[in-house]
């Protein structure tokens, strides 16, 4: 399954790190996300649960860039 | 400007202002430190912060961090004023990439901006404003002047003219009437329309083209998945290298030499290196590049679904058109009856009689000429043989209407056709009856398009068609185009592009272009797959890599051109920036180039880098 969500970030490297973040999280399949258009786009792994994995994805986003927002 | 970007060029300002004053005052000793802290603090407290985190995180080599520990030091070292200025370029670079970045953001949205707020219901003789999503299919709306076509419908009542620029990038309006469809996202000029909905908004055309737009960000190119790798690597990199330049010399020099260690000239090498090292002109311009190519692509009409095809694209060696819809209108008519035994009325009855049950375009092309209606029940054992025609029994006679194939398959000797276009002999009872010559209009822009496409450096030009070959070599001819494989059946596309793939160099790209109705698994098999006049087709929308959302295929080359335009684009930045670091990187180490330079090679390159990305976004009109 693969979801989109808006996010806020100021640099262009920062959104590189939170992809590697939200890759690197349990439950995402992958995940891109483009600083251009603000988005991030996470395909799920089968059976899990979007709204868990995506406080995880965030929490792993700030935890690399600390000012970023992922509009959930 | 948005406020933090207000309040990021306030800080700018007055840290300058004060810096330039400082900068004239003689003062020394420790007040000196205190007065350039002032500034230093105002434009540095949030890199400061942010490089404090990062190192609490385990994020240690980013930019905040190279800036922090170049500006500190430069401090440290006794260069107030240096270590200020690195600082307030850096933020200046900032605040310039975040201005130009949502600048373009917004420019881009602006473009695509096809989205309607709401959708005009008339409820008890009022005219009432429903946002899209809520109105069903089979509801009877109502689009005024001015005003966008909501979701894709039937016009019942009203005629008007469409704009349709916003789509298509065609600034001609095109004429609707009752009956016609409509397409969401046009914008409704002259008259009021009372339009039929045959779609709900999540599958009208506005909804399929906002989602393709907005998804293509998905699917990166090559060139930005080597960027973002490169910066993985290359900022603990270059800090290493840094540490070392710090550490390293010295010793030797104390060690090994036995001279003075010159601590401080090193540390100086080593922090201009770091201030060099940060890897933003790359990281932004890149993807900048990508999207302005894009969005300036959306802005001519031409819907592409991702970074990597633009990349692909650019690479363009081998075009393959499909005929029908591409390179001619699919408009058929009837331009002769030739060598009949009956009346001419006769040969077009029976022929339009026997392919009554095709909605093929050759088949309305014989019932338009025939021009009467058909009694479909004077036709029996309609059947189909395998793309080569039909066999019927017409008022019990057993008619059969098709290609040279069939006649042979038939044993039935015919007379062949020495003119371009599509031939369907007729045969009555068994017995030749005389030939029907089809033709289709080639498009105004074909030979053209041919043309520009040989100018943009494609090497070879192909044509696929299920055509007859004197038909589809007359063609080819005509264009330009310089091969052709004719009379092949559906299936045979995909073999023969295959065949094609094989052929090709490795490194240039196939691109099939045909018109997105019978094709989708060529448009998949190919390199890459444009649908053209996909305006309202989704299957169209749905196969290809890349959509022309008018039939134009002039556009073909004009979609290359901007492809080439933007990789162009994006290999400039990747060797400048890349370039000028190097060469100042080595200045640095051994000692020529100071911190200003290093300013220039960070902030300077990003600026040009930027403003270099945002040219992409224009395009040159053809002719």
């Amino acid at each position: 399954m693969k979801k989109t969500y808006k996010i806020d970030v100021d640099c262009a490297n920062c959104a590189n790190k939170m992809e590697e973040a939200a890759k690197k999280t349990k439950g995402v399949k992958d995940a891109t996300v483009s600083f251009m258009t603000l988005k991030m786009i996470v395909e799920f792994e089968k059976g899990a649960e979007p709204k868990a994995v995506m406080q995880e994805v965030l929490k792993n986003c700030k935890k690399v860039e600390d000012d970023c927002e992922i509009f959930l | 400007m948005n406020k933090k970007q207000k309040k990021m060029l306030a800080r700018i300002i007055v840290s300058f202002l004060l810096l330039i004053v400082l900068s004239q005052l003689s003062i020394t000793g420790y007040l000196r430190f205190g007065l350039y802290m002032i500034p230093y603090l105002i434009i540095g407290y949030d890199i400061l912060k942010k490089a404090f985190k990062g190192i609490r995180n385990r994020q240690v080599f980013d930019e905040n961090f190279l800036m922090a520990v170049a500006t500190v030091g430069a401090i440290f070292l006794g260069d107030y004023q240096e270590g200020t200025a690195v600082m307030l370029f850096y933020q200046i670079g900032e605040l310039f990439q975040s201005y130009a970045v949502g600048r373009s953001r917004k420019n881009i949205s602006e473009l695509m901006d096809i989205r309607p707020d709401y959708a005009n219901v008339e409820r008890d003789g009022r005219l009432e404003q429903v946002d899209p999503d809520e109105v069903e299919v089979g509801t009877l709306i109502v689009v005024q002047p001015g005003e966008k076509i909501p979701i894709d419908g039937v016009v019942t009542e009203g005629s008007s003219a469409l704009n349709t620029s916003a789509l298509t990038g065609e600034s001609l309006p095109r004429e609707t009437g009752v009956g016609e469809e409509v397409i969401s996202g046009c914008i409704n000029m002259t008259g009021l329309l009372k339009v039929r909905t045959t779609k709900e908004f999540g599958e009208s055309t506005v909804s399929k083209i906002l989602d393709l737009v907005e998804n293509s960000s998905a699917k990166k190119s090559r060139s930005e998945n080597f960027i973002s790798k490169f910066a993985r690597y290359y900022t603990p990199a270059v800090c290493y290298g840094a540490l070392a330049l710090a550490i390293l010399p010295p010793f030797l020099r104390l060690g090994v030499l036995g001279l003075a260690p010159q601590w401080g000239s090193w540390i100086y090498r080593a922090l201009t290196f770091l201030v060099i090292s940060c890897p933003c002109a790359l990281v932004i311009s890149i993807p900048l590049s990508f999207f302005a190519g894009i969005g300036g692509a959306s802005k001519a009409g031409i819907l592409v679904k991702g970074s990597n095809y633009l990349e692909a694209l650019s690479q363009t060696g081998w075009v393959v058109f499909d005929k029908t819809g591409t390179m001619t209108q699919g408009v058929f008519e009837v331009k002769g009856v030739h060598h009949s035994t009956v009346e001419r009325e006769r040969l077009l009855e029976y022929a339009a009689l026997a392919e009554c049950a095709s909605s093929h375009p050759i088949s309305k092309s014989l019932q338009k000429a025939y021009g009467k209606p058909l009694d479909r029940s004077r036709v029996t054992e309609i059947e189909e043989i395998g793309g080569n025609g039909v066999t019927a029994r017409v008022d019990g006679m057993a008619v059969a209407a098709g290609s040279d194939r069939l006649m042979e398959r038939l044993e039935i000797s015919f007379v062949p056709c020495h003119h371009p276009g599509t031939v369907v002999h007729v045969a009555l009872d068994g017995a030749y009856g005389g030939h029907i010559l089809i033709s289709d209009m080639l498009k105004a822009n074909a030979g053209e398009a041919i043309r520009q496409l040989n100018k943009a450096g494609v090497k070879n030009t192909v044509m696929l068609t299920g055509d007859r070959k004197e038909a589809a070599e007359q063609v080819a001819k005509e264009l330009g185009i310089r091969e052709v494989h004719s009379e092949l059946l559906p299936a045979d596309k995909v073999a023969k592009v295959e065949e094609l793939l094989e052929r090709k160099g490795s490194r240039e790209k196939l691109v099939f272009v045909g018109d997105g109705i019978n094709d989708a698994p060529v448009l998949s098999r190919a390199d890459i797959g444009i649908a053209m006049g996909a305006l309202g087709s989704d299957a169209a929308i749905e196969a290809a890599d890349i959509v022309l959302m008018d039939d134009d295929p002039l556009k073909i080359a004009t979609a290359i051109r901007i492809a080439r335009k933007c990789i162009r684009i994006v290999y400039e930045n990747i060797y400048f920036a890349i370039g000028i670091k190097v060469i100042c990187l080595a200045l640095g180490a051994v000692g020529i180039a100071n911190m200003w330079v290093a300013i220039f090679a960070d902030v300077g390159v990003m600026v040009l880098a930027v403003l270099n990305a945002i040219r992409a976004l224009f395009i040159k009109k053809m002719n």
